[in-house]
C-alpha cells in the first residue's frame, strides 16, 4: 500500500501550441504560461478550441508543433502525469455509468491501491459531503441530475488530491443556481487544495468570479489575456461583443 | 484493414504486457467469467443438444442405408469434438458476448468514459481488455466442453428413438468410446482457447476505435461481429491443418 505524496501545485507552460483536424486549424500558435496555485481561465466562444487545448493539456490528444510544459517537463511524456496528479472534470462530466456514484469518486484511490477499502470509503463519504452529496454513494451516475454529475466529477477530482485541476465548460447546460454552486466548488476546490486550475468556459460569471487570470481566445488564438478587471476593460471589439452580448427581445406591438 | 490488424496486434500485446496485473482485476474478471461463462450455459447446451440432433439425422438414415450405422457414435463424437462444438460455440459467443463488449467499450469511449480514465492514470488496456480477455479465454473451453457431452447425449437420442436409425444408447456410446479419444477433445479446446482470444482482442479493439455517436457504437458492434466471425473460419482451417501434424 503506497500513500499520496504531498500536495504542491505545479506551473503549466503552453509554447506555440498548434493543432488541426484533417487540414482544419483548430489552434494557431497558442503560448501562455499559468502559476503554480493559479486559477487559469480560458474564455472564447464555442468552437474556438478551448476543449481541444484542454485535452492537449491533459495529454489526451498530441500536439502537431509546440510543447506543454508541466513543471518544465514536456506533458506529451506519459511519466508526467504519474509523476504530478492531475486531475480533468469533463464538460459531460464522464462517470463510469457501470459503477456507482461512491466507486466512481474512489475508483482513483482504489485502482492505485492507494488506501484500503475501509479508508476508501471513509474518504469517499466525507468528499461527497464535501460537494453536497452526502449519502449518495450506492446511487448509479445515472439516476443523479446534470449538476449533481458535475459535482459527482468534481468529487472524483478531489479524491485525487490533484495538483493540477482542469476544469472543461464546468456550468455548460445548468441553471443559473446550480451554475453558481459549481462555481463555488471550484473556488473551494482551488482553496481546499492549493491546486492550479484551468477553466474552459464561456459562462462569463463563471470566468469574472473564479479567474486569477482570463486568456480570451478566439478562431483559434489568443486575443487577450490580462485580470478579470483588463479583459473587462479591453477595448478590442470581439472582446467587448463577447462580453457583453445580451439577448434584446423586440419590443411588443 | 491492415491498421486494423496493426491495432488488434498492438492491442494483444499490450493485454499481454498487462498481464502481471491480473490478480488486482480478479473481481472484474469473475463478473466477466459470470457473464460470458455463466449466462450463456443454457443457450450453448440447447444449441449443442440440437446441433448434435440434427448431425444424427442427417448423416444416421445414410450410414443405415450403407449397413454402416455402428460407426454413427464415433463420427459424431469426432465431429462434436474437433470441429463443430469449438465453431459454433465461438460463433454463438462471437455474436453474443462479442457484440456486448464492442458495444459496452464502444460507448464509453463516445461518453468519454475511457478519456476520464486516462486522466486519472489508470489504463483502459489494464481496466477493460485484460479482464474480458481472460474471462473469454477462460469461460469459452468450458462451454465447449459442456458443450461436446450434450452434443452427443442429443444425437444418441435421435438415433435410439427415429426409427429409421434404430441405434441403441449403448451402441451409440460404445462406438464413441472406442474412436473418441482424449487428444480430439483437447484439439477442440485448444481451437475454442485460440477462438476466444480472437473474438475477445476483435471486439476491444472495435470498441475502443468507436468514434461519434450511437451509429458508431452500431457500427463497431457490426464490425466486431462480423470480423470475428470471418477470423474464426480462417483460423479454423489453418488450426485444423496446424493440428494433422501434431501426434494425438
Amino acid at each position: 500500500m503506497t500513500t499520496l505524496p504531498q500536495s504542491k501545485s505545479v506551473r503549466v507552460e503552453v509554447r506555440d501550441l498548434r493543432k488541426s483536424f484533417n487540414g482544419a486549424d483548430v489552434l494557431k500558435s497558442i503560448s501562455f504560461k499559468v502559476g503554480p496555485g493559479e486559477r487559469f481561465v480560458i474564455m472564447g466562444p464555442s468552437g474556438s478550441g478551448k476543449s481541444v487545448l484542454l485535452r492537449l493539456i491533459i495529454g489526451l490528444l498530441a500536439p502537431d508543433s509546440g510543447e506543454i510544459l508541466i513543471e518544465g517537463q514536456p506533458s506529451r511524456n506519459a511519466a508526467v502525469h504519474s509523476k504530478y496528479r492531475t486531475a480533468m472534470v469533463f464538460q459531460s462530466a464522464a462517470l463510469l455509468t457501470s459503477l456507482s456514484v461512491g466507486e466512481n469518486v474512489g475508483l482513483y484511490l482504489a485502482e492505485h491501491q492507494l488506501k484500503t477499502p475501509a479508508e476508501i470509503d471513509a474518504i469517499v463519504a466525507r468528499t461527497l459531503e464535501t460537494v453536497g452529496l452526502k449519502d449518495l454513494q450506492d446511487r448509479s451516475p445515472s439516476e443523479l441530475s446534470g449538476g449533481m454529475q458535475k459535482r459527482v466529477a468534481i468529487a472524483r477530482a478531489l479524491v485525487v488530491e490533484p495538483q493540477l485541476v482542469l476544469f472543461d465548460e464546468p456550468t455548460s447546460e445548468l441553471d443559473p443556481l446550480m451554475a453558481v454552486t459549481i462555481g463555488e466548488e471550484i473556488l473551494k476546490l482551488n482553496e481546499r487544495t492549493g491546486a492550479t486550475s484551468i477553466i474552459v468556459t464561456h459562462d462569463r460569471e463563471l470566468a469574472f468570479a473564479t479567474g486569477h487570470h482570463i486568456a480570451m481566445i478566439h478562431d483559434g488564438r489568443i486575443l487577450f489575456m490580462g485580470t478579470p478587471e483588463e479583459v473587462q476593460h479591453n477595448p478590442d471589439p470581439t472582446i467587448q461583443k463577447f462580453i457583453t452580448a445580451e439577448l434584446a427581445p423586440p419590443k411588443p406591438r | 484493414m491492415f491498421k486494423n490488424i496493426g491495432q488488434i496486434l498492438v492491442l494483444f500485446w499490450q493485454t499481454m504486457l498487462s498481464l502481471p496485473q491480473l490478480w488486482r482485476q480478479r473481481r472484474k474478471v469473475y463478473d466477466q467469467l459470470a457473464y460470458i461463462g455463466l449466462a450463456s450455459l443454457i443457450m450453448v447446451c440447447i444449441l449443442s443438444f440440437f446441433i448434435g440432433g440434427v448431425l444424427a439425422l442427417q448423416i444416421g438414415p445414410e450410414l443405415v442405408k450403407r449397413g454402416i450405422s455402428s460407426v454413427l457414435g464415433g463420427l459424431i463424437g469426432i465431429s462434436l469434438c474437433k470441429e463443430l462444438s469449438p465453431v459454433l460455440i465461438a460463433i454463438l459467443v462471437a455474436g453474443r458476448v462479442g457484440s456486448a463488449i464492442a458495444a459496452e467499450i464502444g460507448s464509453m469511449q463516445v461518453y468519454e468514459e475511457i478519456d476520464a480514465l486516462r486522466t486519472m492514470n489508470i489504463s483502459p488496456v489494464r481496466y477493460l481488455v485484460l479482464p474480458r480477455m481472460v474471462a473469454i479465454a477462460v469461460s469459452v473451453p468450458i462451454l465447449v466442453l459442456f458443450s461436446i457431452p450434450v452434443g452427443c447425449f442429443g444425437a444418441a437420442m435421435v438415433c435410439n428413438f427415429n426409427p429409421k436409425i434404430a441405434v441403441g444408447f449403448a451402441g451409440f456410446f460404445e462406438n464413441l468410446r472406442d474412436v473418441v479419444e482424449p487428444g480430439d477433445v483437447c484439439n477442440g479446446l485448444f481451437k475454442s482457447f485460440i477462438f476466444a482470444l480472437a473474438i475477445g482482442i476483435i471486439s476491444c479493439q472495435q470498441g475502443l476505435i468507436t468514434r461519434g455517436g450511437p451509429r458508431g457504437i452500431g457500427r463497431s458492434v457490426t464490425k466486431a461481429v462480423v470480423n470475428s466471425i470471418v477470423l474464426i473460419l480462417i483460423l479454423d482451417y489453418f488450426l485444423t491443418r496446424l493440428l494433422f501434424f501434431l501426434p494425438k
